[in-house]
């Protein structure tokens, strides 16, 4: 009998407490525009905070108030960019993707070493100790913090130990932009194709006692090249990604240390 | 107990969160600004007091003349969903500024255990209808008090060079462990000093 007093009495309390949300639900509906929830629909969903938001659904929202402009998905990428100006009936302007480059081919074999590392394998723990055990205080650490933060496994080491990023499967979301201690890993454009792989500001004479395909500084690519996109700043060449690319393979050629690299 | 004994017991004394160590979830979530720490305080008030009435009431209309006693957390955790549900309605309709600072932390009072403990405190010290709400609203004043504080320090913090390993939450979590020591020093002899028990 108990049982059936028990299980009466907690079923009307469920019952009126439902029956009270239900009526409240009503009372306190906020009415929500159709089109944030077709934004809200298009997202990819997969919460990456790439764009820079919380989520998929605060980009949607910030996007639907006007606050964010509709192309910074990356997963979504241009198809979900135009999608959302056709719902907002808004005209988008299309932005290329941009994936993840590590500016350093500097391995174990051609970097000096400074001392052996034997603590957690985490490129910022590593950091905390004089800079890390690598000679040149602003390459690649090769400990792996970006390989473990990347959410879709883009990023590996190549035979030679060098840390690369497979361009095709990139989202662009720069989770491992942040967590490198150096800033080796950068956001580059996905049609780019060649780069200066280096990353130490250095002059020419430091980088070569630690370094054999760091740039040095030379110029060379700058000047030996006619209208080169690459330019040098603070003993470092970069190349300018707005400026016609037809010469960059002669300026790779061109280049004693062998630090322009094609990206695969 | 005296009504004013309950509410010094419940603010000070057994403070939620810094001497019961209730409801930390919250405490270091919502506590980055004193804006959205004030709201969730409120809303968190709201919910014990109104609470602590309705499962007295659960207990005594239902549990207690039925000898249902077994079912006190079930009852009560099904009485502090609905209610957890209709304050977030009420906020997302009245101020949706709020809603989105709280954001996920509004629902997860629900399983705040602050919430359930105030009910279940209640019924263990057979305190009457009146005591019940007076417990409920000061122990939801005591968790608004801490998390206020909290969020003050942590603005402060925020502006204070402290190392890379400590910023953000482990510093937090250092300052609440030194509130909750400086809190310890509230017990029962501050009711009898004060002639109150």
């Amino acid at each position: 009998m108990s049982v059936v007093i028990a299980f009466l009495i907690v079923g009307i309390l469920g019952l009126v407490l439902g029956f009270g949300l239900a009526v409240a639900e009503k009372k306190l509906a906020v009415e929500k525009d159709p089109k944030l929830e077709e934004l809200e629909g298009a997202m990819p969903g997969a919460n990456c905070g790439g764009c820079g938001y919380a989520g998929c659904q605060a980009y949607a929202e910030a996007v639907y108030n006007g606050t964010a402009p509709a192309g910074l998905c990356s997963p979504g990428g241009a198809e979900l960019a135009a999608k959302m100006g056709e719902i907002l009936g808004i005209k988008v302007e299309l932005k290329e993707k941009m994936v993840a480059f590590v500016f350093c081919r500097g391995n174990s074999e051609v970097t000096a070493t400074d001392y052996q590392y034997k603590g957690m394998a985490d490129c910022n723990a590593a950091a905390l100790l004089q800079g890390g055990p690598v000679g040149c205080k602003e390459g690649c650490l090769h400990l792996g913090s970006c390989i473990s933060v990347c959410p879709v496994g883009a990023i590996s080491k190549d035979e030679k130990g060098n840390v690369v990023v497979d361009k095709e499967k990139c989202i662009g979301c720069g989770k491992c932009v942040s967590v490198c201690p150096n800033n080796v890993i950068r956001l580059v454009p996905y049609s780019q194709e060649w780069i200066c792989a280096c990353n130490n500001h250095e002059p020419g004479g430091k980088v070569r006692k630690t370094c054999q395909v760091g740039c040095i500084g030379c110029k060379m690519c700058e000047t030996k090249v006619e209208n080169s996109p690459f330019k040098v700043e603070s003993f470092l060449s970069s190349n300018d990604w707005n400026k016609d690319q037809s010469t960059a393979e002669a300026a790779a050629e061109i280049c004693p240390q062998k630090c322009i690299v094609r990206r695969s | 107990m005296s009504y004013i004994g309950i509410v010094i017991t419940y603010v000070f004394i057994q403070n939620f969160i810094l001497v019961q160590f209730m409801g930390l979830c919250p405490f270091i979530g919502v506590s980055k600004n004193s804006e959205s720490a004030i709201g969730m305080g409120v809303a968190v008030t709201f919910v014990t007091a109104i609470t602590s009435v309705v499962c007295w009431g659960v207990s005594h209309l239902f549990l207690i003349p039925f000898d249902l006693e077994y079912l006190q957390t079930i009852a009560y955790i099904l009485v502090i969903a609905a209610l957890v549900q209709l304050v977030e309605m009420v906020i997302r309709k009245m101020s949706p500024g709020l809603y989105q600072a709280l954001g996920i932390y509004l629902p997860l009072i629900t399983t705040n255990c602050a919430v359930l403990g105030i009910a279940v405190i209640n019924a263990d010290n057979g305190y009457n209808l009146l005591e019940s709400f007076l417990a409920g609203l000061s122990a939801g004043l005591g968790f608004t008090m801490a998390i206020v504080l909290m969020s003050n320090i942590r603005e402060k913090l925020d502006m204070t060079p402290v190392r890379k390993v400590f910023r953000g939450v482990p510093i937090a979590f250092i300052s609440a462990g030194l509130m909750a020591l400086a809190f310890m020093m509230f017990d029962q002899s501050l009711l009898s000093n004060l002639h109150l028990v």
